[in-house]
């Protein structure tokens, strides 16, 4: 049985982009506001399953050749660099600290450590998740 | 320096997370292993020596006080755990090398090793219950992983009963948690036991009480919430059997052993009463099963059963003695158990079957081993000078101090009986008729002596060394015995 999914596969093409943005947005939200590494790392990985239902998994293997194992290994070391960092400076482990820096074009904004910390929880979310679902929904 | 106090949880995560980037480099992954554990052994003695000679450490991490953050606690007890745990962690990764297969080695088995490491450090030195959960699930998950590890279809089922028995008790561990702060307001180990002292015996607390010794009774195979061990721990390979049975009902004895006395130690005349009774049964029940099996592995891990119940009976003691004599047996049984769990993958590598009536003189080839498990055999049952002895000797007096004569009876029984479930081992699987040629032998175990060697060295020392040990033995039951010290430690002077 062949489906036809043309509608679906077109979609795909513009919503996703919107979600992966709007992953993005809610991303660099969290700290203050709702939002943060761990949702923003769902919604990531539902664009990409998205995409997966739309395409199928060698299609999208070959537009992002990620190995996603790898990618949680690299949210861990950014989770956890952030506290190692606090040996350094001789504070209690997990210390967080922020400043305000002046970008081109954004202006102003709040950096803080915990950034680095969110992006690997963001990274860390977005491997698991398309790892299991890799892991389930491919064939032997 | 109060940072330090992390590193036993940071170096085996940071191990594992590493290693997680080369993982069909198994020759790498090996000697990552091997040295990263090398190192959280250094570390560990350490901060052991630093504990005994300036007293108990905290870390207050992110820098948020207590009790409003969530502080690690380096008190003797926890340091001697960690300490002992990092130094069975070692052999065991040396014996997977030979043992586990390139297959597993491919697929993440030290890095889930190491995270488990670090989920079992954590549970020993956090001072926050919450955190004590947090921990419990990290060296969980890493356990699911492990239990399963390789797929076989035996390993798959156990593996399910296993997942499911562990997510009910989970579950019931937040609902103690969510109670415990609804009634105390608190989560912090170190004010949990201010405020349950000045509150005094509430039913309600009690209840608590209860509740926690069924999660921490099914995490630490406590009667009768044991029915999930014997399977889990029998099918996976060796090298993952000896870790879970070293490390991971012990660190549900050691959460009971924390709140029990320092936490619920008010009414103590129905929670410890019926830790008495169920300890008295498991010892028992465990000793049936490790009688009644014939089958080498099964036996063992039957035995796994009695020294919860050995342990388990100190606490329920609550007497300065007692709880010497069961941190004395909860140290040496981590070390013995991974010994004879060493000792009995290499009986079966060499022998080719884990049923007993289908192995006899192993020692004609294999007289090291052969040794090896006879003074493992004698240490487990407690002969002395070798190290179970101390433990039991201190168990005995303050069991006696507590008036459980009856129980201290049932324990000189099951010590017995014990030793008798192993030295059968002895003479029918180690002794008797030869029943394999040479050239029958199956697979060298040259490769799995060292480690074995080790940890039966260690078990000696822990017996002949005792003299050595007692100060840190000694430091560590005077924390539990008198809270007040814990207490300061954790909220400042004025507490």
């Amino acid at each position: 049985m062949k489906y036809n999914d043309v509608i679906l596969q077109t979609v795909t093409k513009f919503i996703s982009f919107l979600i992966f943005l709007f992953a993005i947005y809610i991303f660099f939200n969290g700290h203050q506001e709702p939002g943060g590494g761990f949702i923003g790392g769902l919604m990531t990985s539902a664009a990409l399953v998205l995409l997966l239902l739309a395409f199928d998994m060698e299609t999208v293997r070959r537009a992002m050749p990620i190995d996603y194992k790898t990618m949680i290994a690299i949210g861990l070391v950014f989770g956890v660099g952030t506290g190692v960092g606090s040996f350094f400076f001789s504070t209690p482990f997990l210390s967080q600290t922020f400043g305000y820096f002046h970008f081109p074009v954004l202006g102003e904004l709040e950096l803080t450590t915990t950034l680095a910390f969110d992006l690997g929880v963001y990274l860390t979310v977005v491997g698991a998740t398309m790892t299991i679902i890799q892991t389930i929904g491919e064939d032997k | 320096m109060s940072n330090w106090l992390i590193l036993p949880v940071l170096i085996p995560l940071i191990a594992g997370i590493v290693a997680l980037f080369f993982p069909k480099r198994v020759t790498a992954q090996r000697i990552w292993a091997f040295i990263t554990s090398l190192i959280l052994i250094g570390v560990n003695v350490f901060l052991l020596t630093y504990i005994l000679a300036n007293g108990i450490m905290t870390l207050e991490l992110g820098g948020w006080e207590a009790p409003f953050g969530i502080v690690l606690v380096g008190d003797s007890l926890a340091v001697l755990l960690t300490t002992t745990t990092s130094l069975v962690t070692l052999p065991i990764i040396y014996f997977s090398f030979s043992t586990i297969g390139v297959g597993r080695e491919k697929y993440y088995y030290y890095s889930f090793i190491q995270f488990l490491i670090a989920g079992v450090s954590g549970a020993f030195l956090t001072g926050d219950i919450f955190n004590l959960f947090v921990c419990f699930e990290v060296l969980l998950l890493a356990s699911y992983a492990l239990i399963g590890h390789g797929s076989t279809k035996t390993q798959l089922k156990e593996s399910f009963n296993y997942v499911i028995v562990n997510v009910v008790s989970s579950a019931f561990f937040v609902i103690g948690v969510a109670y415990l702060y609804a009634v105390t307001g608190t989560l912090n180990m170190a004010q949990l036991s201010q405020r349950v002292s000045e509150t005094g015996a509430e039913p309600i607390i009690t209840v608590i009480a209860i509740l926690f010794l069924i999660v921490f009774g099914l995490k630490g195979a406590l009667f009768p919430l044991y029915f999930w061990l014997p399977g889990s721990y029998s099918v996976p390979p060796t090298a993952i059997g000896a870790i879970f049975a070293a490390l991971l009902t012990k660190v549900g004895i050691y959460s009971i052993f924390r709140t029990y006395s320092i936490i619920f130690n008010e009414d103590t005349a129905v929670t410890h009463t019926i830790l008495l009774v169920l300890s008295a049964v498991t010892m028992i029940i465990g000793v049936i099963g490790a009688i009644a099996y014939r089958d080498v592995k099964l036996i063992l891990v039957y035995n796994v059963i009695v020294a919860v119940g050995f342990i388990l009976f100190g606490v329920a003691s609550l007497n300065s003695d007692a709880f010497v004599g069961a941190i004395y047996y909860l140290l040496h049984d981590i070390v013995i158990k991974a010994a004879l769990f060493l000792i009995i993958g290499a009986l079966i590598t060499a022998a080719g079957t884990s049923k007993l009536s289908g192995m006899g003189g192993i020692i004609k080839h294999h007289p090291l081993l052969t040794w090896m498990f006879f003074i493992s055999a004698l240490a487990l049952a407690g002969v002395p000078p070798l190290g179970g002895f101390p433990g039991k000797l201190m168990l005995v007096v303050g069991g006696a101090e507590a008036g459980h004569y009856i129980v201290v009876a049932v324990m000189m029984i099951a010590s017995l009986l014990v030793l008798f479930s192993v030295i059968r081992i002895f003479l029918q699987g180690f002794l008797g008729e030869p029943k394999l040629t040479h050239a029958e032998q199956h697979g060298s175990i040259k490769a799995q002596m060292p480690p074995i060697v080790f940890l039966v060295a260690l078990s000696v020392f822990m017996g002949i060394g005792a003299e050595v040990m007692y100060p840190f033995v000694e430091s560590a039951a005077q924390t539990l015995i008198n809270p007040q010290a814990y207490i300061e430690a954790v909220l400042g002077g004025e507490a």
